[in-house]
């Protein structure tokens, strides 16, 4: 398993600890934070890393709500869809994500596919459920005002339902983003890519502290940052929300 | 003044003082709906006419299928059976979406979009079909002005204005785009007593002002008399029961059902449909200060009464002054207060209210000038609601109200 991240290749120089080739006391005696060795590997590895994490992030989350926001308008029309996608979405959400991606190397191989497709699963559940709630707590009484005012079924959906479902979703897309982000770490054990490969490759190396504390940081902000990310969103786009009574 | 009666082609900048505006006339022809694995219809094989810029009110007991009576004219309900059509065109032939957009809809709970500005609720329609955005902002703020809100609330969302401000939106919502016909569905269900009878008449003023034919669902009894030009009462069942005007419908219930339906108080009802203006006043026998005494005293016990009214030169009553008194020249020091007079305008309901309350048989009213119009008695308000000409008949009263 270890091995699969040996052969990497990209990862950052490798402190020795012992050895006086480093000159650096910190790094030699494995250090808490050694924040010299951070900034001189941030553009080649930590910057990088972070951004493929963001990339892996993006494109999980796109996908997942492309296929959640379909399959909840098809729910919202066709009630007998929900219970069926909820089960599947939530069974998946269940199997453990670091048994997911090594089933999926015996299908998939090392491949980015490999490393996305349980990241996706994962938003599946939250994405769908929050967005077909969203659109059914739609007050009756909005809905019938304006099927009254001779606006078609697809004017309802676009310009009320939707509208209205947005705080439900954009809180779904805030669960979901936290949540691949500290999933895509894992990733990194099938796919060499994002924060996870620094991450396991500290733990290869016999836990070298400042790599292991830079990259698991850095995912952490990340995931701190995308939840203000659509806190703000959720601020800018449904100003009307505020003043929403209970 | 402006008008919801401007043309389209002109824009709502076209203002013009004439109210009028567009209107249609509503047919129902034995229109049934039934909901299927319903037995009871909802609406029973209903047929009526209801003229051009009419209120007609929809009253009855709950499942008596006002409301789904309401929503088969916008087809938010579907019916097979019979027919109705708006200005001789059928609705089921019409495009659904395309005769909706036609018609103002205003519900109990608003139905308003809490996501969208006030302005932006009231542009929807004139927005689907539309219109463009000069003539859209310019119609936004006639509307605001002509359901008495300040044009500051346009940027505001729904969730920050009261109830009734958020009713009277949901009122410039169905008017945005100058529909000939408005449907309400309890509008005013809602709020609470003040409010609604404040709305209430603010709707009837409006009413006035741009003429539209409008269908108003109720449960209220005195809501429909108070609104309506005619009242449909319908039974359980959706069977119609009675439709007349209000007056009528009080005066002379076809059943018990109706008669039980408009109260056991119907006769008081009545009495706030009419205005002392409508009554044959009695004459009022009356003097100025100077004149001679023995005269006005001959005038008095002509017309049967105890007392006489003493007018200044312009003819405003001043006070009474007891038949006993007038000897030698009429003197102002011998009149005593009337106390509250009755107006023209003043509801019959009212008049008879203030009679009681002054231990009288009589009210003096004055006219819109304050000079004296004549008298109103109890026995005169009786037969009007009687429906006999009191005027004819004399009377055994022997004094006015002191």
């Amino acid at each position: 398993m270890i091995g699969i991240l040996a052969q990497g290749g990209s990862g950052p120089v490798i402190p020795d600890f012992g050895g006086g080739g480093a000159g650096n006391s910190c790094v030699r005696d494995n250090g808490f934070f050694c924040w010299n060795w951070f900034q001189q590997n941030w553009s080649d590895t930590f910057q990088p890393r972070l951004i493929e994490h963001i990339e892996l992030t993006v494109v999980a989350l796109a996908i997942g709500f492309v296929i959640s926001f379909a399959a909840a308008l098809f729910a919202y029309r066709y009630k007998w869809f929900d219970f069926p996608f909820t089960t599947f979405s939530a069974f998946l959400y269940t199997i453990p994500s670091l048994a997911l991606f090594q089933v999926l190397v015996g299908i998939t191989g090392l491949t980015l596919a490999t490393a996305l497709i349980p990241l996706v699963t994962y938003t599946l559940l939250i994405l769908f459920r929050n967005t077909l709630i969203g659109l059914q707590e739609v007050p009756d009484e909005v809905r019938e005002a304006a099927r009254g005012m001779g606006l078609t079924r697809r004017q309802i959906l676009w310009r009320v339902e939707l509208p209205l479902a947005l705080p439900a979703i954009l809180a779904g897309l805030q669960i979901a983003a936290v949540t691949v982000v500290s999933l895509a770490t894992v990733a990194a054990f099938v796919y060499d890519h994002g924060l996870g490969s620094p991450i396991f490759d500290a733990i290869n190396r016999g836990t070298f502290k400042t790599e292991l504390i830079g990259a698991g940081g850095l995912a952490i902000l990340l995931g701190i940052a995308s939840y203000a990310f659509f806190a703000v969103i959720q601020r800018v786009a449904t100003p009307w929300a505020r003043y929403r009574r209970a | 003044m402006t008008s919801l009666d401007t043309a389209h082609d002109e824009g709502p900048s076209a203002r013009s003082g004439a109210s009028g505006g567009t209107a249609a006339e509503i047919v129902f022809d034995s229109v049934t709906k039934r909901y299927a694995g319903q037995e009871q219809p909802a609406v029973d094989n209903l047929s009526l006419t209801i003229g051009a810029g009419e209120i007609c009110m929809l009253v009855g007991p709950s499942g008596a299928g006002k409301t789904t009576a309401l929503k088969l004219i916008n087809r938010l309900i579907d019916f097979e059976e019979g027919d109705i059509t708006i200005d001789g065109r059928g609705v089921r032939g019409e495009n659904v979406t395309a005769l909706r957009r036609g018609i103002g809809y205003v519900i109990q709970q608003t139905g308003l979009f809490p996501h969208m500005t006030i302005a932006a609720n009231i542009a929807t329609v004139p927005r689907l079909l539309r219109w463009d955005k000069q003539r859209i902002r310019a119609r936004i703020d006639e509307l605001l002005e002509l359901v008495g809100l300040e044009p500051e609330y346009a940027k505001r969302y729904p969730a920050q204005l009261s109830g009734g401000q958020r009713q009277r939106v949901g009122l410039a919502r169905a008017l945005a785009a100058d529909p000939p016909v408005m449907l309400m569905d309890e509008p005013f269900g809602a709020l609470d007593p003040i409010t609604r009878g404040r709305l209430q008449e603010e709707f009837l003023r409006l009413h006035a002002r741009v003429s539209k034919t409008v269908v108003f669902v109720t449960h209220d009894i005195d809501e429909a008399i108070k609104m309506g030009d005619r009242v449909c009462v319908l039974r359980q069942g959706g069977r119609l029961a009675q439709y007349d005007p209000p007056d009528v419908l009080l005066a002379r219930p076809v059943d018990e059902f109706v008669a039980d339906f408009v109260g056991a108080d119907r006769g008081l009802k009545r009495l706030s449909l009419r205005r002392v203006g409508d009554l044959h006043l009695l004459p009022a026998p009356s003097a100025r200060a100077g004149e001679d005494g023995t005269a006005a005293r001959a005038r008095v016990a002509e017309v049967g009464y105890e007392t006489l009214i003493l007018v200044d030169d312009d003819g405003r009553p001043q006070g009474m002054i007891g038949r006993d008194s007038l000897n030698g020249p009429v003197n102002a020091s011998d009149a005593r207060s009337i106390g509250v007079f009755g107006r023209l305008d003043m509801p019959l309901r009212d008049a008879l209210s203030v009679m009681l309350s002054q231990a009288g048989s009589h009210l003096v009213v004055v006219d819109d000038d304050g000079r004296l119009a004549g008298l109103v008695s109890a026995d005169l308000i009786s037969a009007e609601l009687a429906g006999t000409d009191a005027s004819a008949r004399a009377f055994d009263a022997d004094e006015v109200p002191t």
